[in-house]
């Protein structure tokens, strides 16, 4: 195998076991007691200290539970459900640079991104729209009319504020000149995070991508109020489970696209980090002190907000998030054009 | 290496797109014509696009088809009915269509081994640059034209599902919610009764 090869499967597997095997069940004990913080309540603490153990428990629970398939299911359809969420969500960070490239004793460079190509964050964008089959899926599939109204709901919904995020994710994009987020992050090492200049865009990708993830106040597909758990009414055990690390998976991922596109990812402003195993380590730190940040305002913002109505959702998308997103793009192709940005 | 994954992908295309055309199912075939464009997404890939290969799953898969299913959804069709022809002049036309398609593309592959071989496509020609600046050069106006295409259609549509019709079921929005919503209604010709 080549060392290129092996490079790419490495960088892989870091990230899912960064995002799985690590994030997933601290954002489970985290989710969890946050809640329990805002809501006044103890939480979880039955389970090591402070309930520190309690996704290990999670975990033996789901894989103990039987595993149920509805009678009237589409059984196909609905066993694709939980798979097709899972397997976008672990396929959408590999465009996401995590940290200055390695060079190699040998002199070989090895950028720290596992697909290192011109189409960058155009995949992400496409591979991320994938994960709205799950859904699709598991609502049609389970023969529920809660679940297929969460399945409708979602289809609508995903389409609505994919346009204003992609709009959003453009007009970075413009004065930087590539789909590559590995240029994203050299511009502002050099300009200073886009954050500061482009804050309507930023708060149009951040409001989107509560939508993206199904995240409260846009969890409009589960609705437990109205839907009982709309989509993955009739999951359980680790069929379930896949759905919410799926969940948590794609927070993540999303949380590093923004840190990425708005927050100077992997780089500190100032801090030249060097093309060693070092520098790729603090790197990478870096970025995941930036991400797990984003995770705890996700936790922050659903125990927070209510719920939006579903037309309300619909107006915010269409009349609000997408003009100021056009608007956005517009101004920045102007100042582009003009020299001025 | 690259063909066997081409065998893998073009047999899985050609296998599901038959899928796609005979399932009664109207869902499951929607969900065949997804895993049809993935695959093609693929052979994008192989054949060095990887721009055209995103944008196909961004646009086709990631979009188009998710409203195709929310259609079929929200309509609830279990199953096809009255898929076939039923008027016999449209068998007839259907064969018409499909042979002048099928010369069309033995044209095609004609000419592709004959002498004069069409242009190949170099990967500087499909980088993201080039393809931009041929698109907003060369091809300017039709690109607009299509974009025009595409609003027509859609203000049609917006028309088309404002007109009253009877029996319409009055959305919920009419009373719960304050004027703006009422006053949209009444100006697309009103349902808000």
């Amino acid at each position: 195998m080549s060392v290129e090869l092996l490079a790419t499967l490495a960088k892989y597997f870091a990230w899912v076991i960064a995002l799985l095997g690590l994030l997933a069940p601290v954002m489970v004990w985290v989710e969890r007691r946050g809640m329990a913080l805002i809501q006044d309540r103890r939480g979880p603490n039955r389970v090591g200290p402070f309930g520190l153990i309690q996704p290990l428990a999670d975990v033996l629970k789901f894989i103990f539970k039987e595993e149920i398939v509805p009678t009237a299911a589409d059984r196909t359809i609905y066993l694709l459900g939980p798979i097709l969420a899972l397997v976008p969500a672990l396929t959408t960070f590999v465009v996401i640079p995590m940290a200055p490239d390695l060079v190699l004793k040998s002199g070989l460079r090895i950028p720290m991104v596992v697909v290192d190509g011109d189409v960058g964050v155009l995949l992400f964008l496409s591979l991320s729209s994938l994960g709205v089959y799950s859904l699709v899926c598991s609502g049609y599939g389970s023969n529920n009319k809660y679940s297929q109204l969460g399945a409708i709901r979602a289809s609508a919904q995903l389409i609505s504020y994919e346009l204003a995020l992609g709009m959003a994710i453009l007009a970075v994009l413009l004065p930087v000149g590539s789909f590559k987020l590995a240029d994203v992050v050299a511009y502002q090492q050099q300009h200073g995070w886009n954050v500061l200049l482009q804050l309507p865009g930023f708060l149009v990708f951040l409001v989107a991508s509560f939508a993206e993830t199904n995240r409260l106040p846009f969890d409009l597909p589960e609705a437990e109020s109205e839907l009982v758990s709309g989509y993955n009414t009739e999951y359980g055990s680790m069929k379930w489970a896949l759905f919410y690390s799926a969940e948590y998976v794609n927070m993540a991922s999303l949380g590093a696209l923004m840190s990425t596109l708005y927050f100077g990812g992997w780089s500190l402003p100032g801090v030249t980090l060097p093309n060693s195993w070092l520098g790729v380590l603090a790197g990478g730190a870096i970025l995941g002190a930036k991400v797990l940040f984003w995770m705890a305002f996700f936790v922050w913002v659903r125990f927070t907000f209510p719920r939006f109505r579903y037309d309300q959702l619909m107006r915010l998308g269409w009349k609000v998030l997408l003009p100021i997103a056009l608007l956005t793009l517009l101004g920045v192709a102007i100042l582009v054009v003009a020299k001025v940005y | 290496m690259e063909v066997a994954i081409f065998v893998l992908f073009a047999a899985l295309s050609v296998g599901f797109a038959i899928v796609v055309v005979a399932h009664p199912h109207p869902v499951k075939s929607t969900m065949s014509m997804v895993v049809v464009l993935f695959c093609l997404a693929v052979l994008f890939v192989l054949l060095g696009a990887p721009f055209v290969a995103a944008l196909q799953v961004l646009v086709y898969t990631g979009a188009i088809l998710v409203l195709f299913l929310f259609v079929l959804m929200l309509l609830n069709i279990g199953r096809e009915r009255a898929a076939h022809a039923t008027q016999p002049a449209q068998r007839w036309v259907a064969l018409i269509g499909a042979a002048f398609f099928a010369g069309f593309l033995g044209m095609l592959l004609w000419r592709t081994h004959g002498p004069d071989t069409l242009d190949a496509l170099t990967p500087d020609y499909l980088s993201i640059h080039r393809l931009s600046w041929e698109l907003f050069t060369t091809w300017l106006l039709p690109f607009e034209l299509v974009g025009l295409l595409l609003l027509v259609a859609v203000v049609a549509a917006y028309a088309m599902a404002r007109a009253p019709q009877p029996g319409e079921m009055t959305p919920p929005q009419a009373g719960a919610l304050p004027a703006a919503a009422a006053a949209e209604g009444a100006e697309g010709g009103g349902d808000a009764a």
